[in-house]
């Protein structure tokens, strides 16, 4: 295997040392923003990896030009998902939030230990 | 030489990732954050996706930060230090990762043609969308009506969360709270955000509004540009005070913009199966299908715009408006 195509892969290695990362904050960190953030993170791994699949060599973004001869797209269907799956992330994320600070408003703090000893 | 400045990038990524983790400083973390979506936005511009790069750079770099630093303000910004189960946790991950990269090399490469992901329907897509749609973004296209039933649930759990937000947080706070959030009158003591964000403001909106409506025909759409507009009245939030940001845009306003987006967006689909046609299907709207499909994705994207601009600012308010319990 060649160096050049070691690195068709870095994309995907990319993607597991992050998943790995944002998994490890949501379940050794107590505090309850930081589990949110590690989860975003973990959450832009995979938009990263679809991400990855949709690139063609040559290709361009799929957007039809009017007299450029075979054309090569990368494909949009992957795009299309992750897109969608962005603005979904940021809502679900802010639910989250809002949780975090009734947690905060009723226990007086955000460390998973401190309100497990609290109930 | 793309690839190259690419390898640079996801390393820069990956020790942005790190070091958000690692922060003790919750602050600290946010604002990497915003720094590893922009990264990743860039990322995404090289793997030739447009349109996610526009909405990971507006959402990831823009929205996402402010409301995690509206809810910092409220939890408070300091993680206490970890006491045990950290190294059991990391050989946990490392394994995981190890596992993910070894499965990798069956994967195909990156940019492999012949890959099993551009076999299925995506070679249909790019072929007829010129014939059914003739608009020249593929993306738009398949995001609006070849699958709309898919963007259509999108947009409803966008409203859900946001319903969810607001009944969390509460919908009209305190009498108190708002004339709290009236002394605090944002950054208009500071001469340079001011000056640079009334400069800034009228175009992030023009942008986002030409997003919204050249979305057929370049990279864009409902989705980014409602994300850029919210974007550009956070920012006057900012500078002006959470109070006069109210005043231009009033709450009620913002949540007839969530109800209305999803309720258009789902009454076009009603009014196509009135017209004869399948739910969502656009060619029944004109007497040539060719308009009825610009005609419905016109009306679905701006439901869409209107949903997703309304449901971030009111998010954006429902933590602004909250105050700190101590």
């Amino acid at each position: 295997m060649t160096f050049l195509e070691l690195l068709g892969y870095f994309n995907y290695w990319v993607f597991a040392i992050l998943l790995a990362v944002g998994l490890y904050a949501v379940i050794s960190k107590t505090n309850l923003i930081k589990k949110l953030i590690g989860l975003s993170i973990f959450q832009s791994a995979v938009f990263l990896m679809y991400i990855t699949m949709d690139k063609v060599e040559g290709g361009t973004a799929p957007i039809i030009q009017a007299g450029v001869e075979n054309p090569v797209f990368s494909n949009p269907l992957p795009q299309v998902l992750i897109l969608t799956a962005i603005v979904v992330g940021v809502s679900t994320l802010s639910l989250g939030l809002a949780m975090v600070v009734r947690i905060k408003e009723c226990y007086g703090t955000i460390e998973e230990n401190e309100i497990l000893d609290a109930d | 030489m793309i690839y190259i400045f690419a390898l640079f990038l996801l390393t820069l990524l990956v020790i942005t990732a790190i070091a958000i983790v690692r922060a003790e400083d919750l602050f600290v973390s946010v604002i990497l954050t915003t720094i590893f979506s922009l990264l990743m936005a860039i990322n995404f511009f090289i793997l030739d996706a447009a349109d996610v790069a526009l909405t990971e750079a507006a959402v990831g770099a823009g929205v996402t930060t402010v409301i995690f630093l509206c809810a910092l303000a409220l939890t408070g910004d300091q993680e206490k230090p970890q006491k045990q189960g950290q190294k059991v946790a990391l050989v946990i991950v490392s394994i995981l990762a190890l596992v993910i990269i070894y499965s990798t090399f069956d994967n195909p490469q990156l940019g492999d043609p012949d890959a099993p992901v551009h076999q299925h329907v995506a070679p249909w897509y790019l072929e007829k969308t010129p014939e059914y749609m003739d608009f020249p973004n593929v993306v738009t296209a398949i995001l609006s009506s070849f699958r709309g039933y898919d963007t259509l649930g999108e947009v409803f759990v966008v409203f859900a969360a946001c319903i969810g937000v607001l009944f969390i947080l509460g919908v009209s706070p305190p009498r108190k709270a708002m004339q709290v959030s009236v002394k605090k009158s944002g950054l208009r003591h500071h001469l340079i955000p001011q000056v640079v964000g009334r400069l800034l403001i009228p175009f992030i909106v023009l942008f986002g509004l030409y997003t919204q409506f050249h979305g057929e025909y370049g990279p864009g759409g409902g989705f980014q540009a409602g994300a850029l507009i919210a974007t550009g009245v956070i920012l006057f939030a900012l500078l002006e005070g959470e109070a006069e940001a109210l005043r231009a845009v009033p709450r009620r306003v913002l949540l007839g913009m969530v109800v209305g987006g999803a309720l258009l967006y789902g009454s076009v689909g009603v009014v196509c199966m009135l017209m004869g046609g399948a739910f969502l299907d656009y060619s029944v709207l004109a007497a040539d299908p060719v308009w009825g499909q610009q005609l419905g994705i016109l009306i679905i994207e701006a439901g869409v715009g209107m949903a997703v601009c309304g449901a971030l600012l009111s998010i954006f308010h429902a933590f602004a408006a909250r105050e700190r319990v101590s």
